[in-house]
């Protein structure tokens, strides 16, 4: 015969009188139990303070005024107690169906885990899951292979002329037709660049990631990392904002959604529009650098040391709470195939539905900015910071496109270098400043979405400012120096 | 030594002072106290028409009863798991027990406790200040403070305000629980049940945890 179990979880007995007379004071319709609003309000939810005071209206009074009553003969919060009681009941519940084994072996990954964790074995591993992830798998077969395929072939030998044939045929008009299929065409630039760059890069990101996260490691490299992110002001959960942040920048900044306070959210979304280069743009800068080992750990350190430092004073700025970790480590898993996949489509399909417009607006702006002479304008302006960095002038066009897309700017170099403009200290002082620069269009508008008008523009100007100014001084700093990489 | 009436009446009278308000004790019915007779020959207090007040030569005494008087409730309540309904009988007397440095002792298997069990703040001591707990000497110990691998269960929190205190719930760590710390550096790691989390350690300070050998 199945012992009847109560329905109720009982409470400390001063507790269960209140929560009666709670009950009998609360009148109004609820979608949910009574019993149960009484304990959020006991615990003090504010959701549910609210919605009681507008219901209940002259008797939230009284309400109030039980609810003091109660705490008043505890001298701890009332959301202790109740927790208490209810781990106390799980407790006992629990005890009567599970037995514990006393010997426990080590199993292979209770080993793996602990080696992840331990922060002198930790770093190598942190290390080979980059090299391999994010530079082998990413940047050599989906920035390399697979863009070169989806591009040159498909795009460059059968798409691209197709499009131009088909449009040129059909559409009488020159200033349509250089809208849709010219030089920076909304079928020959915009949706090239989206289907042929894009989207393999940040497919095998995605991937990437999801292989990374289904395993477990996450949590363990929050771990390790939380004392150093402590020193920029963010705790180790940012860890998972800022890697997304690798994969595309617009979607990591939506995600800082989840830091728990308000300065840790500005000091993530200003890292990742500063010195965080997104799948696509670090694919390109991989390109123009694969010849000068020397000049890539440059770019690296140079990037490296600007999070560092900006976090390190962004930190000491802004005013707010020092942020709290704490993250559940779940037990190391082999990642299921089924899960790795559907996860990799549903990031996609947000993706394009989210992303794919922003960059089909981006050609239409850079369109009518060439018709009303807009574009020409600020190109000229932004020679003389160009010039100022040590680059040939042909470069702002570069810097311009950057902001539209991380990766037509970081594109536009690599013309620049392959017809040789573009050389040594230049190229590395160039891939720095791109880096570094504003965020593309679709991140500044996230960023103003999430962060508000006011700090999305600060981080903004900050970042324009800021990116010349490292342009400028790793350039003199090299020339001092006389390196020539 | 002064007698348990004396040291009940400095204790009553910091409280009131300190804790309340600086409102002076009302002399009523302590009036023929040979208890006051007895603190005011040693010029702890000075009493009016209706008031007892404290003199400064008494306040370190009356602070050293109120320091007694929660180490003893902190250690009824911990070590003893003692009920909180005879708690205050027990304690209230075990205090005059506690002296020539027992305290400290006490202070100090406890972990240097910074809140009695009705939530108000004990006193420090001596102790409290040169932080290093002696193995033989723990009992009750904040989680920063323990040494790898050692096992435990949670014998209270003690977070600095109420959104410290729900993080520590939501990850379970709750009175009752048992809890074995696995790494200190760079996080603390520790298992509750059959979960691992990692935590900060600040957090980690806010847990206190009774030993298992």
């Amino acid at each position: 015969m199945l012992e009847k179990f109560p329905k109720k979880i009982g409470y400390a007995d001063t507790l269960e009188i209140y929560l009666s007379r709670l009950e009998s004071l609360i009148l109004s319709e609820y979608k949910i139990s009574k019993r149960s609003i009484a304990l959020l309000l006991l615990q003090e939810d504010q959701e549910m303070m609210r919605l009681v005071k507008e219901q209940e209206k002259e008797r939230s009074e009284a309400i109030f005024k039980t609810i003091q009553e109660a705490k008043a003969h505890y001298s701890q919060p009332l959301g202790y107690i109740i927790s208490q009681c209810r781990q106390t009941e799980a407790s006992r519940i629990a005890n009567k169906v599970m037995n514990f084994k006393q010997e426990r072996k080590i199993t292979l990954k209770e080993r793996l885990s602990k080696i992840m964790m331990h922060p002198l074995t930790g770093g190598p591993i942190l290390l080979a899951v980059l090299y391999y992830g994010l530079y082998k798998f990413v940047g050599r077969f989906g920035a390399g292979v697979l863009v070169g395929f989806l591009e040159n072939k498909v795009f460059g030998s059968y798409i691209s002329p197709f499009m131009i044939h088909l449009v040129n045929g059909l559409i009488p008009s020159k200033l349509l037709q250089n809208l849709l299929v010219g030089e920076y065409g909304v079928l020959t630039l915009g949706v090239r660049y989206a289907f042929g760059i894009i989207l393999p890069i940040v497919a095998t990101f995605f991937f990437a990631f999801a292989i990374v996260e289904d395993t477990g490691y996450l949590p363990r490299l929050a771990m390790l990392i939380d004392q150093l992110f402590k020193r920029i002001g963010l705790s180790g959960r940012a860890v998972i904002p800022l890697v997304l942040g690798f994969g595309c920048n617009t979607m990591a900044t939506m995600v800082t959604r989840t830091l728990a306070s308000k300065r840790e959210r500005i000091i993530a979304t200003l890292l990742l529009a500063l010195a965080i280069p997104c799948s696509a743009q670090m694919g390109v800068i991989l390109a123009l650098l694969e010849d000068k080992p020397l000049g890539l750990a440059v770019w690296l350190g140079v990037i490296v040391g600007v999070f560092l430092l900006v976090g390190f004073l962004a930190a000491k700025i802004m005013p707010g709470d020092l942020p709290s970790f704490y993250m559940e480590i779940p037990p190391l898993r082999f990642p299921r195939f089924s899960n790795i996949l559907r996860k990799t489509a549903s990031r996609l399909k947000w993706y394009f539905l989210e992303i794919f417009p922003l960059f089909l607006i981006a050609s239409v702006l850079i369109w009518v900015g060439q018709i009303t002479g807009i574009f020409y304008f600020l190109v000229r302006i932004l020679e003389y910071p160009v010039a100022w960095i040590g680059l040939p002038k042909e470069a702002a066009v570069a810097f311009l496109f950057g902001f539209f897309r991380r990766d037509y700017g970081a594109a536009g170099l690599y013309d620049l270098k392959k017809i040789g403009l573009l050389a040594g200290n230049q190229l590395v002082v160039a891939c720095i400043t791109l880096t570094l620069f504003l965020p593309c269009i679709a991140q500044l508008l996230m960023n103003i979405k999430e962060r508000g008008m006011r700090i999305g523009m600060a981080i903004s100007v900050f970042v324009l400012f800021f990116s010349f100014s490292i342009g400028y001084l790793i350039n003199i700093t090299l020339t001092i120096i006389k390196v020539h990489l | 030594m002064l007698s348990e009436g004396a040291e009940e009446i400095l204790e009553a009278l910091w409280i009131q002072m300190e804790e309340e308000g600086n409102k002076p004790l009302d002399l009523g019915a302590n009036r023929d106290d040979p208890a006051i007779e007895e603190l005011l020959k040693l010029s702890f207090i000075r009493i009016d028409k209706d008031h007892i007040h404290l003199l400064d030569k008494g306040k370190s005494h009356a602070i050293a009863c109120v320091r007694r008087h929660r180490l003893a409730e902190r250690l009824m309540v911990d070590v003893f798991d003692i009920k909180k309904k005879i708690m205050d009988e027990v304690s209230c007397k075990f205090e005059h027990l506690l002296h020539k440095g027992l305290e400290d002792n006490v202070c100090t298997l406890l972990g240097h406790p910074k809140i009695c069990p009705h939530g108000k703040l004990i006193p420090a001591g001596k102790c409290c200040l040169g932080k290093k707990l002696k193995n033989s000497l723990k009992f009750v110990a904040s989680l920063d403070e323990l040494d790898l691998k050692d096992k435990g269960q949670i014998a209270y929190l003690q977070a600095k305000d109420k959104n410290q205190m729900q993080k520590l719930i939501s990850i379970g760590a709750l009175p009752g629980v048992s809890i074995i710390l696995l790494q200190k550096f760079p996080s603390y790691v520790l298992q509750i049940g059959e979960s691992q989390f990692a935590i900060d350690k600040e957090l980690a300070q806010s847990i206190y945890v009774r030993l298992i050998k």
